[in-house]
């Protein structure tokens, strides 16, 4: 029954899909309003049946039916149920209807938004939005059906992956990254709609793309960082970053993505770049899409694995078409797309945003390379080879101090033209900060060019972002007299798109920190203690008390009972442990953590004795980690703080000048009391 | 006028030319030096004095009887052997993986090195998500029943 109503919905939506899209584009093309609201109401049609199949396939993970296929997949009786709702997104066929459950409630949350506008730039994103829920849908009708029928129907099954039930965090990355991913297809489709519809000549568009790419960034930036401590917290070797390819396929469409949230300023200020952030739009879809392949059809074990799943080939053929199409669209109308300013001087803010451009665009290319490369020399030349972590670091860490130097120098220079004098004036301070940024980190005990690289630059963005705020409030503070907290709030609020972008790069600069900290004082040991016995790691003693296993519902814990001395005094208690789930003859490590803001210690159980006497702990001690997971919620922070930006603030600098005329409150406003 | 603009852009086609080319240069030659090749014990013999000392990913199966373990030291010296019977001697620092055992597939990597021995710097085991039913006392509920405290419940 469950199965019917979930298969019968999914196909019904798919039906619903290839109708809106039709009616959209012929719609908006012939002018007719009939086919537009008829298309309109297709796009909740669908979101409706989706959020049915959503719901029949949650129904049926909870009421162990395990006649439905996923189920038979993912499900088991002893898993408890918190775990059993999530594994809706455990497996490749749950994720791709997460996925289109997520994609249709944004369409509609699209058209709705914007049903009063005029135009038909409207009805083409949606008609696009449709034609990319059709390949995900076609995919859940075909290849990919999580509502297939399993004869005979088993009596329980294997539960989800082990890694997907061990903790908590797996609720919440897959849910940010698909928010992240599937949000990227809204700037897609208005990019699209905009060439469609003729509007790319007029500005109007880039304000609604601006907004859906902050919000899809602002997720996918969540998702990474909390991809980042999921590693952490569950993998066991202490680190949260490897360079490996599922993560690179998260972190490519966010650098293009940031790429797109700078340069589009340059469009909207100085009207220059247009076709490139539109081709970083369509090339940030592409590349969600590119991730989603990666990480689901099994590519990455093996190029012959994909290829026996058809789901790889389906997604390849999106793929092309989509980047075929999409570039055809784009070149073909590059003549409305040429720059209506000019470049005026080789110092400005506009040439710091070309600079920042070409930085994360070497990075993107960089990352993708090191990525792609194994599949293609396997492909190619039918060898296995991995691209080591030396590569990835060698190559990005000069570009990235390039982009904390830049994300000094941007916000202290004005846009067209910067005379020495103003360069002089406002890269001082921050020059001086870099300096003793430099001296404080050599002084501390850092040798390794890229964190000291790291530090001094980080201090050069952290000191002009800084000045930013202080000038801006204290300016405020002597116009209106305001207490110094009420004139940065007012600040902040009375221009939330700019602050906010600063307090994002406040904290890429607390990541930053946490990164450069972490990895440079690291201090690692691994020694096998029998009870009692007593290892010390900088400032800690840790004594193994207990060797012990227990039973949970769905799995065998085996820990050890760990004593954490600091100066002779016990701090507290920890219990490394390993999980064996019965799906797999492996034990999930689960290490534990004991965090504070001045650093982590963390200790892995890493082996037994059969009879308990002994076990072998890795231990860490890191410094300042939680500015890691902290700074990540920073830049989430400065996203939103930037969403809740007025259609004032964020109306094309043409059209600001007239509602600012009309509106200006004060004789001077603080933008440029502050110059 | 006109030829000013027109030798500016020419000038700023010369330069992004110059950039990417360099660039690209940079990761050819980045790639190159860190590739890591994924071998078999027997294409890595066969690569002779080649194979020493540049980063290797070995995979292959545990020869029965031949992992030498001391906890005290955390010093693991094993033998890894391919279908076609050819096997190159490990060693590497630190505690094996809890399941570690005779017969099963591991993934190496390190750097083989002059005296015959391959130096591991991590020691992976390889297993699949798929779901295998658990061999008959070989399940880790059972394994572990000596270490269970009274009643089962933990700390």
């Amino acid at each position: 029954m469950t199965r019917l109503l979930g298969s019968g919905s999914l196909l019904a939506a798919l039906g619903v899909a290839i109708y809106g899209a039709l009616a959209l584009l012929v719609g908006a093309r012939r002018r007719r309003a009939d086919l537009l609201r008829s298309g309109e109401l297709a796009v909740y049609a669908m979101w409706g049946l989706v959020s049915v199949g959503t719901l029949a396939m949650i129904y049926a993970l909870v009421s162990h039916d395990f006649s439905v296929k996923y189920v038979a997949m993912v499900g088991s009786r002893a898993t408890p149920l918190f775990y059993t709702v999530i594994s809706l997104w455990g497996a490749l066929e749950g994720s791709i209807l997460f996925w289109i459950f997520v994609l249709s409630s944004l369409s509609a949350l699209v058209t709705y938004q914007n049903r009063k506008r005029e135009g038909t730039l409207v009805p083409y994103t949606g008609a696009v939005l449709m034609l990319i829920s059709v390949f995900f849908l076609i995919l859940l009708a075909g290849p990919a059906n999580p509502f297939g029928l399993v004869s005979p129907v088993p009596a329980d099954g294997p539960g989800p992956n082990p890694l997907l039930q061990n903790h908590i965090l797996m609720a919440v990355h897959p849910p940010l990254l698909y928010l992240g991913y599937v949000g990227m297809s809204v700037p897609f489709a208005f990019g699209i709609g905009a060439v469609l519809s003729g509007e790319i000549e007029h500005d109007g568009w880039i304000r609604l793309t601006r907004r859906w790419t902050l919000v899809a960034w602002m997720f996918l930036s969540a998702a990474i960082i909390a991809g980042m401590w999921w590693s952490y917290e569950v993998l066991g070797w202490g680190g949260y970053w490897a360079w490996d390819p599922v993560e690179n396929a998260s972190f490519i469409p966010w650098l293009t993505a940031t790429a797109f949230l700078h340069s589009v300023m340059v469009q909207e200020r100085r009207g220059l770049l247009k076709l490139w952030n539109l081709n970083l739009i369509v090339s940030t879809f592409a590349l969600t899409i590119l991730g989603t392949f990666l990480t689901r059809s099994g590519v990455l074990s093996s190029v012959h694995a994909f290829s026996e799943g058809p789901i790889g080939r389906y997604f390849l053929g999106f793929i092309a078409l989509v980047l075929i199409a999409s570039f055809a669209l784009v070149a073909g109308n590059s003549e409305r797309l040429r720059p209506t300013g000019s470049l005026e001087a080789a110092v400005s803010r506009e040439s710091v945003f070309l600079l920042n451009n070409l930085f994360l665009s070497a990075f993107t290319v960089t990352v993708l390379v090191g990525t792609l490369f194994p599949l293609v020399a396997e492909a190619i030349r039918g060898v296995k080879v991995s691209v080591g972590e030396p590569f990835f670091n060698r190559m990005t860490l000069p570009i990235c101090a390039a982009l904390l130097f830049l994300m000094g120098v941007g916000p202290a220079l004005p846009w067209r033209v910067a005379s020495p004098e103003v360069i002089r004036r406002q890269l001082l301070p921050p020059a001086v900060a870099a300096i003793a940024g430099l001296v404080i980190s050599f002084l501390v005990g850092v040798r390794s060019p890229y964190a000291l690289a790291a530090f001094t630059f980080g201090a050069f963005a952290l000191a002009a972002n800084v000045r930013e705020f202080i000038d801006g409030a204290v300016a405020r503070r002597r116009a209106h007299g305001e207490a110094a907290p009420v004139a940065l709030a007012r600040l902040i609020g009375g221009n939330r798109r700019r602050y906010g972008g600063y307090i994002a790069h406040l904290g890429v600069l607390t990541v930053t920190l946490g990164i450069g900290a972490s990895s440079t004082f690291r201090t690692e040991r691994e020694a096998t203690l029998r009870k009692g016995e007593v290892m010390d790691v900088g400032p800690f003693t840790v004594r193994l008390d207990d060797v012990y296993s227990r039973e949970e519902p769905q799995r065998t814990v085996l820990a050890a009972g760990v004593t954490v001395l600091k100066g002779g005094r016990e701090v507290g208690r920890m219990e490394p442990r390993m999980n064996f789930y019965p799906t797999s003859d492996q034990p999930v490590p689960t290490p534990t953590v004991r965090s504070r803001p001045a650093g982590d210690l963390y200790i892995n159980l890493q082996a037994f004795a059969q009879d308990g006497s002994n076990a072998t702990l890795r231990v860490i001690r890191e410094p300042l980690v939680p500015w890691i997971w902290i700074g990540g919620m920073i830049v989430c922070l400065g996203a939103f703080v930037s969403l809740g930006a007025g259609r004032r603030e964020t109306a094309p600098a043409a059209a600001r000048v007239k509602t600012a005329a009309r509106t200006r409150p004060t004789p001077v406003p603080v933008e440029e009391a502050v110059r | 006028m006109s030829s000013v603009q027109g030798r500016r852009k020419s000038a700023l086609v010369v330069a992004v030319v110059i950039i990417v080319a360099a660039f690209g240069f940079l990761l050819y030659g980045g790639i190159d030096k860190n590739v890591v090749f994924f071998l078999t014990p027997e294409e890595l013999l066969a690569r002779g004095t080649s194979a020493y000392d540049v980063p290797i990913r070995l995979g292959g199966l545990v020869a029965p009887g031949s992992v030498k373990w001391d906890a005290e030291k955390l010093d693991l010296r094993f033998v890894v052997m391919d279908s076609g019977g050819q096997s190159v001697n490990v060693h590497s620092t630190g505690a094996p993986p809890q399941m570690f055992r005779d017969g099963m597939g591991v993934v190496v990597e390190g750097r083989y090195r002059k005296d015959g021995v391959f130096e591991s710097t991590n020691l992976m085991v390889k297993h699949s998500n798929e779901y295998r039913k658990p061999e008959h006392g070989g399940r880790p509920q059972e394994m572990y029943k000596s270490l269970q405290k009274g009643g089962g419940a933990g700390t």
